[in-house]
């Protein structure tokens, strides 16, 4: 006990010497933890745009779909399969879909869309397309449909329009018909936003004659983090028809866009904390040549290397650990603020992060594990710089030392 | 053999009963190669001394003193002979089992006092004390009685910096005393100071020695000290050319 006392009581011996050495791991700290955070919620926010706005964190398809993605490799859902996914903790909803592509065309203009059915729990619990209405109704039944804001604006096409649908049919059939516009949807994605329309599934079922098939059925879960593991889980459930995909196999260019991004920050990071470990290291050479004699004779006195080392260790630990806190203090409530009021970007960069389908919004991360991965680096360079004293001592001969 | 028969001739066998021996070097030997150039340090030593000595070893500069007192103090390795403190042979003990030997049996007073400055008068006096893991109760009882002993109760609670170099010089005694180690090591203890606070050092260390019966071994070449020791033993050259009981005795 005594020991973690003195080193307390050491590092103020030289209170200026002190002082600047946490403030550049509190500087470190500050500029780093808002960076992670910030590189973090970029990166859920991205995920969560794409995920939780269409594809959910995995999806279910008969074996082929997603190579040929037709209606022809659709398949009919199992309500006792559905009910044992239901069961899977990790699970927060589960949703069949049909998806396929369709003609829309209303007077002169015809246009490209993707049609979605959604199920009742798709359409409240999952990508809760209640919620991204901004004119009109979700109809349950009925020829009814959604037409997402660009595509409405493409057609010139507003609430209580009619428009027809042109496409193929499940089994080569032809499928047409005429619906009315009940309502706009606006979603956070650009792709989605310019060219999707929505129908209840069994309108969609109806429209392209494919009762009781779904293409997808689509799982979002209550954690990103719990994506693998649960996906196993599914996997071991499923029978050699199906096939089951997280989000990072079905867009694996986005994945490979965060790899990149959080091998870039790392990168940043590395280098910061690099100069701030070159900065205590220096304080600590500094320390160490100062304080020879005392040391030499610490030893001449009885104390062991090892209790010499600890002490030394605690030293460096100390100010690491208070630097960093204060670091976390001083860099918390940025990363708090950002978080509840995001950075909005605009022009340029915008566009890019629209034309890949991303909402063009900075939110940083809360997630407690930003947090803790920069307690723990502070705590690997304050080790590896406590490496340096730990060898001093080792080497060290009492009676050379004690020479001043 | 010889120069051990030498110095009994001059009357020292009186004190070396064989029960109370704590110090027992035997030919003990150290070349230093500064510059591949030998320096015959030490040269076939032989040095005993009893419990409650008050010794002081005196000679020039480069005479061999402090190279004997670091030996003795198992800082230093003889390139050969023995060195027995209370029948160990402290020069075959591995660095750790000497680390813990110095702790337990061996008490250093160095010349610039060497007080840990965050530490107060308190806390520097039962440093050695608490490495021994001692009860605090212990070590309370034994430092309120020393800092009594030396009249420095009233700066207990006082850091070294606001200590005089005398003061600072009492508290690093009480600090090698504190633990009751076999004997005192004190490397010029008094180089530093004034004759006020030299004199009043040696009262104090006299008065503990009469008190505690602790051996008290000094390298020195400061006149106030030699005056008061009762043994002094002379070296030139890294050899003990003479080993004389003082009138003081």
């Amino acid at each position: 006990m005594w020991i973690f006392t003195l080193a307390w009581k050491n590092i103020w011996r030289n209170k200026s010497r002190t002082i600047i050495v946490l403030s550049a791991i509190a500087f470190a700290s500050i500029i780093s933890l808002p960076a992670s955070s910030l590189k973090e919620g970029i990166f859920q926010n991205l995920i969560s745009n794409i995920v939780g706005s269409y594809s959910g964190h995995i999806q279910i398809h008969q074996k082929g779909y997603w190579q040929e993605q037709t209606l022809e490799n659709g398949f009919v859902s199992d309500a006792n399969l559905t009910f044992k996914i239901r069961q899977i903790p990790e699970v927060e909803h589960i949703a069949n879909r049909l998806e396929s592509f369709a003609l829309i065309s209303s007077g002169e203009i015809t246009k490209g869309a993707i049609v979605l059915g959604v199920d009742s729990i798709e359409k409240f619990q999952f990508t809760r397309v209640c919620d991204k209405l901004i004119r009109g109704i979700f109809m349950d039944s009925g020829q009814g449909l959604l037409l997402s804001e660009g595509l409405s604006n493409k057609m010139k096409k507003n609430v209580n329009d009619t428009v027809v649908l042109i496409g193929q049919g499940y089994r080569g059939s032809i499928a047409a018909d005429r619906f009315i516009v009940s309502g706009i949807i606006r979603l956070p994605s650009p792709k989605l936003n310019s060219g999707l329309l929505v129908m209840p599934l069994t309108e969609a079922q109806h429209f392209f004659l494919a009762d009781s098939i779904v293409t997808t059925t689509s799982l979002l879960l209550k954690k990103s983090s719990d994506l693998n593991q649960t996906a196993h889980k599914i996997r071991a459930l499923m029978n050699k028809d199906h096939e089951v995909m997280t989000w990072e196999e079905i867009m694996p260019d986005i994945k490979q866009h965060i790899q990149t991004d959080s091998i870039n920050m790392r990168i940043v990071q590395l280098i910061l904390y690099m100069l701030v470990g070159f900065g205590i290291f220096s304080t600590i050479v500094i320390m160490m040549s100062e304080r020879r004699a005392e040391h030499g004779m610490l030893l001449a006195l009885g104390m062991s290397k090892l209790r010499l080392q600890l002490l030394l260790i605690t030293e460096s630990l100390y100010t690491v650990m208070l630097g960093s806190l204060l670091g976390l203090l001083l860099g918390a409530p940025l990363v708090f603020y950002l978080h509840k009021f995001p950075l909005r970007i605009s022009g340029a960069a915008a566009d890019a992060y629209a034309k890949f389908g991303f909402e063009p919004i900075f939110p940083t991360s809360t997630d407690f594990s930003i947090f803790l991965y920069q307690s723990l680096m502070v705590f690997i360079i304050g080790t590896m710089v406590s490496l340096y004293p730990l060898s001093v001592v080792h080497r060290m001969k009492a009676i050379f030392a004690m020479k001043k | 053999m010889e120069k051990r028969a030498k110095q009994s001739d001059t009357g020292i066998e009186k004190l070396n009963s064989k029960d109370a021996t704590v110090i027992d070097a035997h030919n003990i030997s150290k070349t230093y190669n500064p510059g591949g150039i030998p320096i015959r340090a030490i040269k076939n030593i032989h040095l005993h001394l009893s419990k409650g000595e008050f010794v002081a070893l005196v000679g020039p500069s480069g005479s061999g003193k402090t190279t004997l007192l670091n030996m003795i103090g198992g800082l230093d390795q003889p390139d050969s002979g023995s060195i027995l403190i209370n029948n160990t042979d402290i020069t075959r003990l591995s660095q750790a089992k000497l680390v813990k030997f110095r702790l337990h049996h061996i008490g250093f007073v160095f010349q610039s006092y060497n007080l840990i400055p965050v530490l107060t008068a308190q806390e520097n006096a039962e440093f050695i004390m608490l490495l021994q893991k001692i009860k605090k109760f212990k070590r309370n009882e034994r430092i309120d009685m020393l800092f009594q002993a030396v009249g420095l109760s009233d700066k207990k609670n006082v850091r070294p910096s606001q200590l005089s170099g005398g003061q600072q010089q009492r508290v690093a005694v009480l600090r090698a005393l504190a633990s009751k180690p076999q004997f005192v090591l004190a490397d010029e203890p008094t180089a530093n100071l004034d004759s006020e606070a030299a004199f009043n050092l040696l009262d104090i260390m006299l008065k503990l020695n009469k008190e505690e019966g602790m051996t008290y071994i000094f390298s020195t070449h400061d006149q106030r000290v030699i005056d008061r020791v009762k043994r002094v033993i002379k070296l030139v050259d890294g050899e003990v050319v003479s080993d004389k009981i003082t009138d003081i005795l």
